[in-house]
């Protein structure tokens, strides 16, 4: 295709003359696309349990507010949520709030913004993950927990969610995989994470195919430490006799 | 008209078969008994090629299921077989079971075929319930099904790998009527099955096979009343018990 | 600021049409041609041949480690030459919607496979083995006896992937094509109305979405009963 390859360039220093090389972009694009991951994943357990165990209260209207969560976040598509959180609840909030957050530097506010979008949109799929994990649990167990004498709350806190938690822990992981490869819509919104950066090294070098391939194997690179870390954590919080085959 | 030679066969290091040898002539009704793991269902499944062997041979009209120009597919439709669990196709109704090899493989036209299938389920006492779906139906109602299933294809030997051992009780009898009247047709049978009533009642010889072997090989009125080897007599007579 | 102002929506129906169009495109040729390819996946998957099994694997593999934001640039950006050269296409044709649609097909093919393989090996051993004893070859048995099985097995997980597709399809925005999403922004930033299009986007697509996952739940309720 008369491709002239020159590898070279990405050693090369950047053409806005910081200092840094254009490897070094990619892999600051790869430490926030790792911390954005980290950060939403454990955002979307937080936001993802708390509805979840509003989905399995025994109480119409909390099940009620839980599946409009839920309804609301999954059946919107990713990147316009991302575009909600980030052009339209700033204008929603009360001006103050929207004033100060208009007056943080843009790169921690798309940083944030990316957090929450992918972690509350992650969130309704753990929630659901956790409502299935508590209803898959025998009945019996919330019977005898109140006939022990445990009040709602600490039946879900100490008898319900531990077991549920341990049920789900497989599907639970590869949502961390699921954001991962999902954080690099944050691109839309100028975030330069890993794939921001391959967009931005394809405007500045002009060869495209040395920086995409090299972000791309850094993605399955990431992908690869991701699996392993999923294994070890799962051989780690084996129950014998609890995690089936 | 089969023939297994020395047959032996290993899963990894654990040998499941020891030097099996058995002849079955045309028209004849073989039944292998014998404990559980003892590898007779293993046995019968090599025949129609669903499990391999290492070691021996195997001989359908003198021709070894080890020849070059066998194609598995044209040797399994020749030999019928009626599974443990019956497995009819849910997907599909009681006509479309016995209609889907035939149309598929044999390339009959529906008619042909669906004519076929309904002469075979007036056979077995279930014409009318040709529309239904297996789950409708009862387990000895489906396995009735299955035996049906398997004739459409016109085989020249019935394998069965016990066919009533997932039945409940009341339903033995009506799978083993229609297995009884198959032998007095001359159908040439080989049998896995613990019914000792229905071997005696039909079959010509009996093979007891335990731990892989093959311990004895008898005809049935002689196996059933001086059983050769202690570990026969002794599984006898726990069945009979 | 959010009154809609309905009389531009109206002035603007052409271009949001043609975005629904680009939309639709895109979701059913991503969802034909995943299924398509997601069933060859899945067969090489389940074959007796170690090669094939292998490739299917690594098919899948490596497109579900790829970000689709990714697969889409890679697509658009780097090999229109080549898509070019293959399709014989002339320069007339949108290379944005053609890299999109290969794009979104080679991806959904790895997700369908999984699927399909997952629903092939749900079935009993006993189903392949009835099917081989009755004579049938190894495609004739995949064709009548197991795949209409396994797909009627996997058909509300299907049809949940295919949601998901057409929610995926928005991603087209990061290679500036126009779909239903990008057209709808466009007009926003336009007309400086980019706050109540974006919450009419997300109104249509929750409308839309929500509606058929109602529709894939009362089907699954229908056949469980």
């Amino acid at each position: 295709m008369g491709y002239n390859w020159n590898w070279g360039v990405l050693l090369q220093p950047v053409a806005t003359g910081e200092g840094a090389t254009y490897l070094g972009w990619i892999l600051h694009g790869l430490l926030l696309t790792a911390a954005l991951t980290l950060a939403a994943w454990l955002l979307a357990l937080l936001v993802g349990t708390a509805f979840g165990i509003l989905r399995a209260w025994p109480s119409r209207l909390c099940d009620a507010i839980g599946a409009t969560y839920v309804s609301l976040f999954r059946n919107v598509p990713l990147i316009v949520q991302f575009f909600i959180w980030f052009f339209v609840v700033p204008e929603v909030l009360p001006t103050a709030i929207g004033d100060w957050i208009k007056s943080i530097t843009p790169s921690t506010q798309v940083f944030v913004v990316s957090v929450l979008a992918l972690g509350f949109f992650t969130g309704a799929r753990i929630c659901e993950q956790v409502r299935a994990g508590i209803a898959a649990l025998p009945p019996g167990q919330l019977q005898a927990a109140q006939a022990l004498g445990f009040r709602l709350p600490q039946t879900f806190r100490h008898i319900l969610l531990p077991q549920c938690f341990r049920r789900i822990l497989p599907p639970l992981t590869s949502e961390f995989l699921i954001i991962s490869k999902n954080s690099a819509v944050a691109s839309t919104i100028g975030l330069l994470e890993l794939s921001g950066q391959a967009r931005q090294l394809v405007d500045f070098t002009a060869q495209p195919y040395e920086s995409f391939i090299v972000v791309t194997l850094a993605y399955i690179g990431l992908n690869i430490v991701i699996l392993r870390l999923m294994e070890w954590i799962q051989r780690r919080i084996r129950l014998p006799g609890m995690m089936g085959a | 008209m089969i023939a297994l030679k020395n047959v032996s066969k290993w899963y990894e290091d654990f040998q499941a078969l020891h030097d099996c040898s058995v002849a079955v002539e045309k028209g004849e009704v073989v039944i292998f008994c014998g404990p559980s793991g003892s590898g007779k269902s293993t046995l019968i499944k090599l025949i129609n090629g669903l499990e391999d062997f290492q070691k021996g041979d195997i001989l359908f009209k003198g021709k070894s299921i080890r020849d070059r120009d066998v194609r598995l597919p044209e040797w399994r439709r020749r030999i019928g077989m009626v599974f443990q669990h019956f497995e009819l196709f849910p997907h599909l109704s009681v006509l479309g079971n016995l209609t889907i090899a035939q149309q598929k493989v044999l390339k009959r036209d529906a008619a042909e075929a669906e004519h076929k299938a309904m002469a075979l389920l007036d056979r077995v006492g279930l014409r009318a319930h040709a529309g239904k779906y297996p789950s409708q139906l009862s387990g000895g109602q489906q396995q009735r099904v299955a035996i049906a299933r398997s004739l459409s294809m016109d085989p020249e030997v019935m394998l069965f790998d016990e066919p009533t051992s997932a039945l409940d009780p009341e339903m033995i009898s009506e799978v083993l009527a229609v297995m009884v009247e198959l032998a007095q047709e001359g159908m040439t049978m080989l049998c896995v099955t613990h019914e000792m009533g229905f071997a005696r009642q039909v079959a010509d010889r009996v093979v007891f096979m335990d731990a892989g072997t093959i311990v004895e090989t008898a005809g049935a009125e002689a196996f059933f009343s001086a059983p050769q080897s202690d570990r026969a007599r002794d599984f006898l007579g726990r069945l009979l018990l | 600021m959010f009154a809609l102002e309905w009389d531009t929506i109206l002035a603007a129906r052409s271009i949001i049409g043609a975005g629904i169009a680009v939309t639709l495109q895109v979701t059913l040729v991503a969802i034909v041609g995943g299924i398509a390819g997601g069933t060859v996946l899945a067969m090489l998957a389940v074959s007796g041949s170690r090669p094939l099994q292998l490739f299917s694997k690594y098919y899948v593999a490596l497109f579900r480690a790829v970000p689709l934001v990714m697969l889409l640039l890679w697509f658009f950006l780097i090999v229109p030459q080549i898509l070019r050269a293959v399709f014989g296409l002339s320069p007339s044709v949108d290379i944005r919607l053609v890299s999109a649609m290969v794009a979104f097909v080679l991806l959904e093919s790895a997700f369908f496979a999984e699927i399909i393989r997952a629903g092939i090996i749900g079935l009993s051993k006993g189903q392949f083995h009835a099917a081989a004893a009755l004579g049938m070859t190894r495609y004739q048995s995949m064709r009548y006896i197991i795949l209409p099985q396994a797909f009627r097995a996997m058909l509300p997980i299907m049809m949940t992937q295919c949601i998901v597709i057409f929610q995926d399809t928005s991603l087209v925005y990061v290679i500036s094509l126009g779909d239903f999403f990008r057209n709808t922004v466009s007009i926003g930033e336009r007309d400086g109305t980019l706050v109540p299009m974006l919450l009419l986007a997300g109104a249509v697509y929750w409308a839309i979405c929500s509606g058929l996952s109602g529709l894939v739940r009362f089907l699954q309720n229908r056949t469980a009963s």
